[in-house]
């Protein structure tokens, strides 16, 4: 089959590989009928995300159609359509019976690589890194699925691929990350990043009982589509100091929560961003996290910062005393898709969202290495990218 | 303030009394917390290795103490007899903090203020020496100098670790390995997967088969190097259902080795710790290579990747694994490294 394979940083080609099989009972393969590039493949991408190894097939995001079973999995048939969770979860364990899917205590194998990075393992997850599994992704024609009776969704065929497809990973992500914020009737909600992740972040805010929701990030095709998709206010951080817009907005006391969903590769802007683009290549900070640090002092005192942004490794200059001496709370992880794929699925039918509205670019699976380029550089006002194999 | 002089002030002085505080207070009620400490204690001998360095340190400072100037000459080092004797001192005094294993602490800055002081010693002479005789013994002593103090360093190291659990060395010289994991079964669950024996190979990697023989007794077959394989039998030497399991090698075979596995419940009712301590003992000859190369190159990990499979075996019924999945061209250096690794 067809798969994109990572090469080495900024380095990804479609290679012909081995057809994926059936390895344990309860797996299953699935045929690819639609996958997306995510902002955390650009990590990957870029080289940030240490344990890629040449020849790893990427991509966390994507559906299909059953078309082998092992013998353990009896709740899917041949044929059905399903989206999957980018976690891999046994539904066994201690944190998969408290819905924590994305810390499974048993589906990534390579555990005490894990552990020694950072501390504890946490679950599995397909197309990246050695560090979370080394599991084959699903940018590919055919993909096998581990724990396949416990974490893909069946979904009506009624519904196109472009309305659930998102479920996998994006559209939770989100919306974990405005649940994460504790928003109650008239909060104010500041979201770093309008990438995938901060659309869904700034809808989840509304539909959970945000006032007002602010956008932050500098792309005029993301901040439009901030304004009039998902109908924010915006700040453009090139133009207007972030901090005191804020202030001005909420009438100096700051949001009430803030969302970090921007992650290790900030773009900085003056003397900070460079000093971190320097360390992050002298290998002396694995992170770039202007943003956080931003959202650390913006949000008002005992409010809640949430990050959906992925960190990998360490970072410095972490507003610390701004973080114990006013009370603030920070919560984040990776997504418990597993937890949210049937409520949101369900808001998707009754139409109270369309994670559609978010696609730019439409392409075929061999053009993923161009999309990748394109993606990372933002070049053609492109958000996100769905690819058909 | 105080108490912290106190505390420094005299170490043999009694300890305060906190006993009667607190008197009917809610916490009054629990028992008084404890230390935690390893069954085992480990590290505690003193290693070939310290011992050979604190030799050479002790002879090397016991030289330049009673002879500098002779010292002074075979190294090159020319300096006066009073700081040459200095330097022996401390020499002296690193030697007896190494055969103190690390104790009395102070004793430690010897070790560092000798090595610096030495460093000096050779810096300046090389700055003086002239004569290619000379030179050549500067550099035999900066050599000499150095491999001590690369010993000294190790065993310092080695001596500072504090305790973990994992692999340790009884007094007998037995080798063992404790690891422990959390599993979300009950106790008994646990126990009876244990007590069969019979599904040790599906999670221990290096078994190859363990078969009954009668209740108590069973056959246990391990993959050795080169395709061969060593076989013996053994006894259940401890067994409480539900709380603890212990078997060990009969008295003849050809490889003396037991274990014993403890199921806690785990705090809350969140399922069962099970706790695992194997033991060898590396016998003489072939058998004795083979093995230690049975319990792998690092056994602590190689039983921590055994419990975890332990583990996913019980909870969902099968191990973890992407051996044998598909991938793109791997590059020959990491099919080299990691050849039958998963992932």
């Amino acid at each position: 089959m067809r798969a994109l394979c990572w090469h080495g940083a900024k380095d990804v080609r479609i290679d012909n590989v081995p057809d994926p099989k059936i390895i344990n009972p309860r797996d299953a393969v699935l045929k690819i009928t639609s996958t997306a590039i995510c902002g955390s493949d650009l990590h990957l991408y870029d080289g940030y995300i240490p344990t890629m190894e040449k020849g790893d097939i990427l991509g966390h995001e994507f559906m299909g159609e059953v078309v082998e079973l092992g013998s353990g999995v009896t709740n899917l048939k041949i044929g059905d359509r399903v989206v999957v969770p980018f976690p891999i979860a046994c539904g066994n364990c201690y944190f998969c019976e408290e819905q924590q899917h994305s810390l499974c205590e048993n589906s990534n194998p390579n555990a005490s690589m894990a552990e020694k990075m950072w501390g504890h393992s946490p679950a599995g997850i397909f197309g990246y890194s050695h560090l979370t599994g080394g599991y084959a992704g699903g940018q590919a024609e055919y993909v096998r699925v581990p724990y396949a009776d416990v974490g893909p969704i069946k979904v009506p065929d009624g519904l196109e691929d472009e309305k659930v497809l998102f479920l996998s990973d994006i559209l939770p992500t989100g919306y974990m990350a405005a649940e994460n914020c504790d928003i109650k009737p008239g909060h104010v909600v500041a979201v770093w990043g309008c990438g995938p992740v901060g659309q869904f972040a700034i809808q989840s805010a509304y539909l959970l009982g945000a006032e007002r929701v602010i956008a932050i990030d500098r792309f005029p095709e993301r901040l439009r589509m901030a304004r009039e998709v998902s109908r924010a206010e915006t700040i453009n951080y090139e133009e207007v100091d972030v901090l005191d817009a804020l202030k001005t907005i909420t009438g100096g006391r700051g949001p009430d929560a803030c969302i970090d969903a921007v992650g290790m590769e900030a773009h900085g802007v003056g003397l900070v961003g460079a000093y971190d683009r320097v360390k992050q290549a002298m290998m002396m900070e694995t992170e770039r996290p202007n943003a956080l640090r931003e959202a650390l002092m913006a949000c008002r005192n005992g409010g809640v910062v949430s990050i959906p942004g992925v960190y990998g490794g360490f970072l410095d200059k972490m507003p610390i005393g701004s973080f114990m001496n006013r009370s603030l709370t920070l919560k984040t992880g990776q997504t418990h898709v597993q937890r949210y794929l049937k409520p949101l699925l369900d808001r998707v039918q009754k139409g109270e969202i369309d994670p559609s509205v978010i696609i730019t670019h439409r392409l075929p699976l061999d053009e993923a290495p161009d999309a990748y380029r394109m993606f990372r550089d933002k070049q053609d006002e492109c958000v996100k990218v769905v690819l058909k194999p | 303030m105080n108490d912290m002089t106190t505390a420094t002030e005299s170490e043999a002085a009694p300890q305060r009394d906190f006993s009667g505080r607190n008197p009917g207070s809610a916490l009054s009620q629990r028992p008084v917390g404890r230390e935690f400490q390893y069954e085992a204690q480990s590290g505690q001998g003193l290693s070939p290795l310290a011992a050979g360095a604190g030799m050479v340190i002790l002879g090397l400072g016991i030289a330049q103490l009673l002879a500098p100037r002779q010292v002074a000459r075979s190294t090159g080092v020319h300096v006066h007899p009073a700081v040459m004797r200095a330097s022996g001192a401390m020499s002296i005094a690193s030697a007896v903090n190494i055969f103190n294993r690390g104790k009395p602490a102070p004793l430690g800055l010897a070790r560092l203020a000798g090595v610096a002081l030495e460093a000096t010693m050779l810096a300046r002479s090389f700055g003086q020496a002239s004569s290619q005789r000379r030179l050549s013994r500067l550099a035999l002593a900066t050599a000499a100098v150095a491999a001590a103090g690369t010993l000294d360093m190790s065993a310092a190291v080695k001596q500072s670790a504090r305790q973990k659990m994992g692999e340790r060395t009884t007094e007998s010289g037995a080798t063992v390995v404790e690891k422990c994991i959390t599993v979300n079964k009950s106790p008994e669950e646990c126990y009876r997967f244990w007590r069969g024996f019979d599904r040790f190979p599906e999670f221990m990697k290096h078994l190859e088969s363990v078969e009954k023989i009668s209740d108590t007794r069973s056959h246990w077959k391990a993959k050795a190097p080169i395709g061969s394989s060593v076989e013996w039998d053994a006894d259940i030497t401890a067994d409480q259902p539900g709380e603890l399991l212990a078997w060990h090698s009969v008295e003849d075979a050809q490889v003396d080795n037991g274990g014993t596995v403890r199921f806690e419940p785990a705090p809350g009712g969140r399922g069962t710790i099970v706790r695992v301590e194997m033991q060898y003992s590396p016998p003489g000859g072939k058998a004795g290579a083979l093995i230690s190369k049975l319990f792998g190159e690092n056994p602590a990990q190689q039983m921590d990747d055994d419990l975890r499979r332990f583990k996913q075996l019980i909870e969902t019924g099968e191990i973890t694994t992407t051996e044998g999945q598909t991938s793109g061209p791997r590059s020959p250096v990491v099919k080299l490294i990691k050849k039958g690794v998963p992932g």
